[in-house]
């Protein structure tokens, strides 16, 4: 049987959250921006001195993707507990251009079969390639969440996401099972809340609910001039005043287009949404950034 | 409803599925692949009625269009029977590998009056078409050079297992990359007339081509260069930018931005003064009803759809346009001649040492 979709003891996420695209290259106005980030970020102590400006800010959870370099992250928290006792990482899986470049290298299969772990207690299974075999969805997905979720080990992963591209793939295909499959594997195995990324959230939102999945987190962008927020602005504002989700909101700035005050008060408008996130570089940015979001939290604009 | 099946259920297939699966004017009533693992998957995990066997699907569904997005070796002749079933066809890119049937196929649909697309997505990026329009309007004044430059890391070890790493079969960096940088020249600029200068090299792959350059000739004695390496892990995925230059300035544009330079404000261009305009995809970009990946990939089946509703048969990307890419790599083939010359590069240490290792 299915494990229960009732709440667990419900996650409480910080209203900010802190992203990563800034430190792997990842801009979506500027390829040139994104290579000078990508060369300022190559030494993982330049990272650390960002997250840590974010942590004296109070920005405590890390939403990042599992890139390679996020086990480096990984490895400089576990190092150092005391320092951030209350640290979170929400992990979201996978890194996808890691998988889009092996399958292009080697084919759909064997690139799979890289991906999924060579050694433990799976191995034996894996060794006959039996969930391989069988096209036995859920136990691939199983062993591919587990591989992702190495790197985070002994950290506190209170919340795992479905990257957009994943979510977005399946929603497309209609392989919406894997939603329940991805939401009870991350509750079982990892006590954590499931989330979903996507920027189609009303057809998400339809699927979810159709799997009987209550009150999912899902992370979109929500900004002001729709930028990549497919069904439009209306069909998500209504979305977020009426369906019962836990919206964090992305892109919020849609990459500088907007500016801030007016970006950041578009989405305190909607009480609705629980978090945002957002990436900076730099403690300045950071800084404007957390007090925008806390000045125009607390007194909310009216929604539009 | 659109009735459509899809050929080819690969990494770009999968991607096109997940987008026409969302269309809402396409029924996608079956899919084909010689993969039986990923049928089965398929057709269990998704609920998606599968064929094996491409003309077996074609004999047993009534069908109004078909996506082909099987290895390139495979486009014409599939290309081929599903025009003569009357059907409209959206092919990935490249069209085809040899012109001569490129031009009959060409020909083929245009007697039949069916629509035909190929998947050159970059003419749906925002701030490529801007570029087109800006350089289409006459406000760079002459144009003289152009330089179109594709860099990503696909291979970076001499290995490979799949068509793409196989000779014959459209692998290959020119195939693979250069054609797109190739047709965003014909987009923006104009068709070469001529190419010359073409070195094609391997540089980790033993049987294709992972680097190439040439110069690019036009009619009105304008030149270009092309710049393509798929073995560049500076970059993050592919990237593809162009350049123009004009006797009233240049303009550059990747995927993300669109970058101006007048020298002199221009009547075609009201409003954009002197020196640097920059405009961005979040200002270029339209919306699409449903995002995978990019914007531009739902908007060219959302055009397809659109072509088919319409009985468009001239519309973007044409069997027509795609083949003046084709052209312009059968130029570049015949020009480099001979034997490609093969890999030098030691090996470096496998995929599986560097993730798990």
């Amino acid at each position: 049987m299915k494990p229960s979709t009732a709440p667990l003891a419900a996650h409480a996420m910080d209203r900010v959250l802190f992203g990563d695209n800034q430190f792997f290259g990842v801009n979506h106005m500027s390829e040139e921006k994104a290579r000078s980030q990508s060369m300022r970020f190559q030494e993982l102590g330049a990272i650390i001195d960002v997250l840590d400006a974010a942590y004296e800010e109070g920005i405590r959870t890390f939403m990042c993707t599992s890139h390679d370099r996020v086990s480096d992250i990984c490895d400089h928290f576990r190092a150092h507990p005391e320092k951030y006792p209350d640290y979170r990482f929400y992990p979201c899986m996978p890194y996808a251009h890691k998988y889009a470049n092996a399958v292009t290298e080697h084919g759909m299969i064997d690139a799979l079969r890289m991906f999924l772990p060579q050694e433990g207690a799976i191995a034996a299974m894996l060794k006959g390639g039996v969930a391989l075999a069988n096209k036995d969805i859920e136990a691939i997905m199983q062993m591919l969440i587990d591989a992702e979720m190495k790197m985070f080990h002994g950290l506190n992963t209170p919340v795992v996401f479905m990257q957009n591209v994943i979510t977005d793939l399946l929603l497309g295909l209609r392989m919406d099972e894997c939603f329940r499959i991805f939401h009870d594997h991350v509750r079982a195995r990892y006590g954590a809340e499931p989330g979903y990324i996507t920027m189609n959230v009303p057809r998400l939102l339809d699927s979810l609910d159709a799997l009987g999945i209550v009150n999912p987190i899902v992370c979109a962008n929500i900004n002001k001039i729709g930028f990549r927020m497919c069904g439009g602005i209306p069909a998500y504002e209504d979305a977020i005043a009426r369906r019962r989700f836990r919206p964090i909101a992305m892109s919020v700035l849609a990459s500088g287009a907007i500016s801030p005050r007016e970006a950041i008060a578009y989405v305190c408008g909607q009480p609705q949404i629980e978090s945002i996130v957002f990436g900076a570089s730099g403690r300045a940015n950071i800084r404007q950034t957390n007090a925008l979001i806390r000045e125009l939290s607390a007194t909310p604009h009216s929604g539009s | 409803m659109i009735r459509t099946a899809m050929v080819g259920l690969g990494k770009m297939g999968l991607s096109h599925l997940a987008i026409v699966r969302a269309h809402p004017d396409i029924d996608l009533v079956a899919g084909c692949d010689a993969t039986a693992y990923l049928t089965d998957i398929l057709n269990k995990h998704a609920g998606l009625k599968c064929y094996g066997d491409f003309d077996r699907m074609l004999e047993s569904e009534q069908l109004d269009a078909i996506v082909v997005a099987t290895p390139s070796k495979l486009h014409a002749p599939m290309v081929r029977k599903a025009l003569d079933r009357g059907l409209h066809v959206f092919c990935e890119k490249p069209f085809v590998l040899d012109v001569a049937d490129g031009e009959e196929l060409v020909e083929l649909a245009r007697a039949k009056s069916l629509v035909t697309q190929v998947g050159y997505h970059y003419r749906f990026v925002g701030a490529f078409k801007e570029a087109a329009r800006i350089v289409k309007s006459g406000a760079l004044g002459t144009i003289h050079h152009v330089r179109a430059e594709a860099y990503g890391p696909v291979v970076l070890r001499p290995k490979g297992a799949t068509w793409r790493s196989a000779k014959n079969e459209g692998g290959g960096a020119l195939y693979d990359y250069a054609c797109h940088a190739i047709d965003l020249v014909n987009f923006i600029v104009a068709t070469p007339s001529a190419v010359d200068g073409v070195v094609r090299n391997s540089v980790f792959s033993r049987d294709v081509d992972d680097e190439i350059y040439g110069t690019l000739r036009f009619a009105d004695g304008a030149s270009g260069q092309l710049c393509v390496n798929w073995s560049d892990e500076s970059f993050r995925k592919m990237s593809t930018k162009i350049s123009v230059w004009g006797a009233n300035g240049r303009l550059t544009a990747d995927r993300q931005e669109c970058q101006l330079f007048l020298r002199e404000p221009h009547a075609a261009l009201p409003g954009v003064g002197t020196g640097w305009t920059v405009r961005y995809t979040t200002d270029l970009s339209d919306q699409v009803w449903f995002y995978l990946r990019g914007e531009e990939y739902s908007a060219q089946i959302d055009y397809f759809a659109a072509s088919v509703k319409a009985g468009r048969i001239d519309g973007v990307n044409s069997f027509a346009s795609a083949l003046d890419a084709d052209r312009v790599v059968a130029m570049m083939l015949a020009e480099a001649g001979g034997p490609l010359v093969p890999a030098k590069t030691a090996a470096r240490p496998g995929l599986l040492s560097r993730i798990f290792g």
